[in-house]
């Protein structure tokens, strides 16, 4: 039996507004517990949303960046159940009108352009944050449940994909690809070890060729996307077993644990989960005209793939640009200036992404305060191309400019790395080497290729490692060849 | 009492006749020879009242007025947040709760130089129309101390009528400020939805609560609604247009003005003295130049039933919030499920926890389509009805209440016959319209009567016309015999 | 006909504990509430709208600015527990 696995994403986005979803409290990470708080987002008696029209501006943006469609009109609902970290034991949250519906992302899988569907993005509200006190840690509980708000209420984008997915790898590119959607947006740190972005993933199988669903299970703490393919690709693996071995996947929720690499079954409780959608009466509806819209789609910056589609037709080669679209907006900055000043894209590219990447890294520096600017590299790459420089004295000469010693040309002058190409000197060294290696010639013709790299030594000892070996190579055999 | 309204009250002050400190002592006084019969009040903060009378007091001699309602001591019921004063909605969930933070009525009252006196009981949580569903006690009406004052602002009225505070405010969710104005015989009346703004009164149904003044003339009521109300950004429903002038048409007579009886708010289970004081009002209006026509309104026979889906169902949700985890009464539990379940069990009230579980089942998997999302298309047909009328009318009258205050304890064991006393005054909260009690008279055992004028939404100052004309020829006397017979 | 509901679902649901005489004695009372309630469904013209806001409000949205935030010990201070800046419950949260 050939099996097909069935993968929707949910995505959870925290917002980056600088107040709360719907009240004042600014939205911030870390800091003491339950300092930024006030009556609404603490569920006070007597308190009142009121909504943050800078976070519908940011669903709209996200949703107009994954094609969807964005509502005329949209109204908010209550979602009621009860949980100690949500304070009003409802949470605003959007039922059957979300702000944005039908979209889809276009992601590359092994070289083929994927289309998953997106159902819808709506906006809803963040709980608080809960941690468990252990056993033997106060005098006062030994054991307990402690409560922070400070995360009650920060806007928070809820995307949800069709079940277009079909593979664990695929799911994988489907979340990244998401994550630099949202990030390029500048809405959401969108950082998943700070749990600004979320997954949960809806997994099932069903026979190949098989229209009908099978049951779905949710897994949630997924904290990676390595742990989301993992999770993805155990349960699929999981729930082909059960099958096959005469057993019924169960609905429910299950729990990814990295460390055993193994999804468990969450506790199902019967008859839970009736959250007796209503509209929110404390607000009203929100109506999206069609300038508004305009108005966002016009300021939505380069988002990835357009981004990538520009490299490639630049000259970049594919993997490249995606590595190259991957990166901070100042080093992708860095690519574009160096093209403008006249760099070769193709090689503006791969300098990036291969040294500048590396020596950052090593050195520890973030793309923005790099001492290289787009002229510079230019120069560089320039530099590299005409054989002022060899190939290896330009990473020296890159290093140079890194550490701020200088221009491209004053480093290679001051480290003495500039090669010597000009044809006259080097063929006068040629001719002098050639000269007092006799045998070498007719060595050469008979067949030995070898003699060429000892002839270009030569006459790299005898410019002192100046000479452009490639050249030097060229005239040698040219004189050879008679 | 050294003014017998707030106008009076307000020219008194300002030609130094007396003082803001001179009329609160006044209130104390009177709140003193009364409440342990009355029981109006669940906190009297006679140290802030004090402060804030002095205050007053300074203010108006250097030459900063404040306002109609500077120096005016007023009361306010206990589900309205006041900073630093216990605030319990008369339920012992609520116990010894202190909000951090003043509802915007009370900011605005505060800065209109108003003197709190205290907090008022109410029936707990603001469900029901008697004020015995309050946790602390019930009130007794000022007119008879064996009886009722309505509710669930039944502290508030009673305590106008007493005159223990000048003006009161009150909430209205089905009736809550009318109902209980009827039965104590002062003007109380429930402005537009949305023009009152709701941030820190704590929520019954948020669809249909507004926050009201309770009066002992109808100017007085007027002054008061134009102090408090005005859009607030911290209410999403607040409204943003113009508002109305309340006190335009007060001296303007009722001539020309058409006026529908609703033929739906008569007949069983109205007792005789009211509907014969509500006919006799509709005759002398007449008289006084309005044309009067008969409307009908069918959908107000279903008005209750749409109210007892969706009233209870936005409270369930609103009352969710009290769980024993950030405030209020804490009841432990092994698990935080016990906890929260211990908590509500032991710290709600029958009548709140009949209306929680109704609530809870209209909107639950299965039963939604048909019981709240029907009293939701109910809605919209009163909506509708209501709009078919004021096309041939412009004010809506009928009896506030089908009674006169009941006895204590007549209908405490019977839940379906105390909601019926809501029955006149759900439909205008159904539609978010405005209307107003005004006392036309008594009964032959001195209970008074109310008359209901019903507006469309916005219509206050047509309102108000009307109930200054219906007050004129009434020549209502507030005598509540609890003044007589006190000492 | 007063309705029969599930009444021990309905509080769990509304997390109310009650005992079981309690359950019996508002199984009873709801019962003909919702009877009364049930009129609703005998409604004959179908409204062309929905019921909304009488004055027809939306975007109702605010700037997204700062407003101060409580006073910490004012919060904590009607805690009926807190530790360390934080509230407490039990260790088992339960389940939604």
């Amino acid at each position: 039996m050939s099996w097909e696995p069935v993968i929707g994403i949910e995505v959870h986005v925290e917002l980056m507004t600088d107040s709360k979803m719907f009240c004042g409290c600014a939205v911030a990470f870390g800091g003491e517990p339950n300092t930024r708080v006030c009556p609404t987002c603490l569920g006070l008696p007597g308190a009142l949303p009121v909504t943050n029209r800078a976070a519908i501006e940011s669903i709209m943006a996200i949703g107009l960046a994954l094609d969807c469609q964005v509502s005329d009109r949209s109204v908010f609902h209550r979602k009621n159940y009860f949980y100690a970290d949500l304070p009003k034991n409802y949470q605003i949250s959007q039922f059957d009108v979300p702000v944005c519906h039908d979209g889809h992302l276009d992601i590359d899988v092994d070289g083929e352009t994927r289309r998953i569907g997106i159902e819808r993005a709506h906006m809803e509200e963040d709980t608080g944050k809960s941690t468990h006190l252990g056993a033997g840690g106060r005098i006062h509980a030994a054991e307990g449940t402690l409560l922070d708000f400070n995360r009650s209420g920060v806007p928070l984008v809820e995307v949800v994909s069709r079940p277009d997915l079909r593979s664990a790898a695929e799911s994988r590119v489907y979340a990244q690809e998401l994550r630099s959607i949202v990030a390029e947006l500048g809405v959401s740190d969108a950082r998943l070890e700070e749990g600004s972005i979320r997954f949960d993933a809806n997994v099932s199988i069903r026979p190949e060729g098989e229209d009908e669903y099978g049951t779905k299970v949710e897994i949630k703490n997924m904290n990676s996307f390595r742990s989301l393919e993992r999770a993805i690709a155990f349960e699929i693996e999981r729930q082909i077993g059960v099958v096959e071995s005469g057993g019924q996947v169960i609905q429910e929720t299950r729990h990814w644990d990295e460390e055993t690499g193994v999804t468990h079954s969450m506790r199902v409780k019967e008859g839970s989960s009736d959250y007796r959608y209503f509209t929110e009466p404390d607000l009203v509806p929100m109506v999206m005209t069609p300038e508004w819209v305009a108005g966002i789609e016009e300021r939505l910056p380069e988002l990835p793939a357009d981004r990538r589609a520009r490299y490639g037709a630049q000259g970049v080669a594919e993997g490249t640009a995606g590595v190259l679209s991957a990166l901070d907006a100042d080093l992708r900055r860095l690519y574009d200036e160096a093209v403008l000043s006249g760099a070769p894209a193709r090689s503006a590219a791969n300098w990036i992404t291969g040294e500048v990447v590396a020596w950052l890294r090593k050195a520890q520096v973030e793309g923005r305060d790099a001492a290289l600017d787009g002229h510079a590299l230019a120069e560089l790459i320039e530099m590299a191309d005409d054989g002022s420089v060899s190939s290896s004295a330009a990473k020296e000469v890159l290093d140079g400019v890194l550490s701020g010693e200088g221009r491209p040309r004053e480093v290679a002058d001051t480290r003495d790395l500039l090669q010597v190409s000009d044809t006259g000197t080097l063929e006068a060294a040629v001719a002098e080497v050639l000269a007092a290696n006799p045998r070498a010639i007719d060595e050469f013709r008979a067949g030995e290729e070898k003699v060429v790299g000892f002839l270009v030594g030569q006459v790299m000892k005898a410019t002192e490692g100046r000479a452009d070996p490639r050249l030097v190579n060229e005239l040698i055999r040219e004189r050879m060849s008679g | 009492m050294i003014a017998a309204s707030v106008s009076e009250a307000g020219r008194l002050l300002r030609t130094g006749e007396t003082s803001a400190q001179a009329l609160l002592e006044d209130a104390i006084d009177t709140a003193s020879r009364t409440e342990a019969q009355l029981h109006a009040f669940l906190t009297i903060d006679s140290d802030g009242a004090r402060e804030a009378a002095r205050q007053a007091d300074a203010d108006l001699a250097d030459g900063i007025d404040r306002g109609p309602l500077h120096g005016i001591p007023v009361a306010l019921k206990d589900n309205m947040c006041t900073r630093g004063v216990e605030t319990t909605a008369a339920s012992q969930i609520l116990a010894g709760y202190v909000p951090p933070y003043d509802a915007t009525v009370v900011t605005r009252l505060r800065s209109g130089g108003a003197v709190i006196v205290g907090k008022t009981n109410l029936d707990e949580f603001a469900m029901g129309s008697s004020t015995e569903n309050s946790a602390y006690g019930t009130t007794y009406n000022p007119w008879d101390l064996s009886r009722v004052p309505g509710g669930s602002s039944g502290g508030s009225a009673a305590s106008v009528a007493a005159g223990s505070s000048l003006l009161a405010f009150g909430s209205d969710t089905g009736g809550s400020i009318r109902q209980p104005a009827s039965l104590c015989g002062v003007v109380g009346m429930k402005p537009t939805y949305g023009t009152v703004s709701r941030y820190g009164l704590i929520a019954f149904a948020s669809s249909l609560d507004q926050i009201g003044p309770f009066a002992r003339t109808v100017e007085d009521s007027a002054l008061a609604l134009s102090s408090i109300w005005g859009y607030d950004p911290l209410d999403s429903t607040s409204y943003r247009g113009e508002y109305p002038n309340p006190m335009a048409g007060l001296d303007r007579g009722v001539d020309g003005l058409r006026i529908g009886v609703v033929t739906q708010l008569s007949g069983e289970g109205f007792e005789p003295a009211v509907e014969a004081a509500t006919t006799d009002m509709v005759a002398r209006l007449e008289k006084a130049g309005v044309e009067v026509i008969e409307v009908s309104l069918p959908t107000f026979d279903i008005a209750l039933s749409a109210y007892y889906l969706i009233a209870p169902a936005e409270a369930s949700s609103n009352l969710a919030r009290f769980d024993g985890i950030r405030y209020g009464l804490r009841v432990d539990g092994a698990t935080t499920e016990e906890l929260m379940a211990r908590t509500r069990a032991e710290g709600f009230g029958p009548e709140v926890t009949r209306r929680v579980l109704l609530g809870t089942y209209s909107l639950s998997a299965g039963y939604y389509d048909a019981f709240y999302g029907q009293a939701q298309r109910v809605r919209a047909a009163i909506q509708e009805d209501f709009a078919r009328a004021y096309e041939q009318v412009d004010v809506l009258v009928s009896p506030t209440s089908p009674t006169v205050a009941f006895e204590a304890g007549a209908r405490t064991s019977d839940p379906l016959a105390m909601y019926l006393s809501d029955i006149c005054n759900i439909p205008a909260n159904m539609a978010g319209h405005p209307a107003i009690s005004v006392p036309v008279g008594l009964d032959d055992a001195g209970l008074p009567i109310g008359f209901q004028v019903m507006a469309p939404a916005l219509g206050e100052e047509t309102m108000y016309q009307v109930a200054a004309e219906v007050e004129r020829l009434a020549g209502f006397e507030i005598s509540p015999s609890v003044l007589r017979g006190a000492a | 006909m007063p309705i029969e509901i599930d009444i021990a679902h309905v509080a769990r649901l509304a997390r109310l504990g009650l005992t079981d005489e309690e359950l019996e004695s508002y199984k009873a009372q709801l019962g003909v509430i919702l009877e009364h309630a049930a009129r609703v469904q005998s409604l004959e013209v179908e409204p062309n709208v929905e019921a909304a806001h009488p004055l027809g409000l939306t975007n109702a949205f605010r700037d997204d600015d700062l407003r101060p935030s409580l006073d910490r010990d004012e919060v904590l201070g009607q805690a009926p527990e807190a530790i360390d800046g934080h509230f407490v419950v039990p260790p088992a949260m339960g389940t939604e």
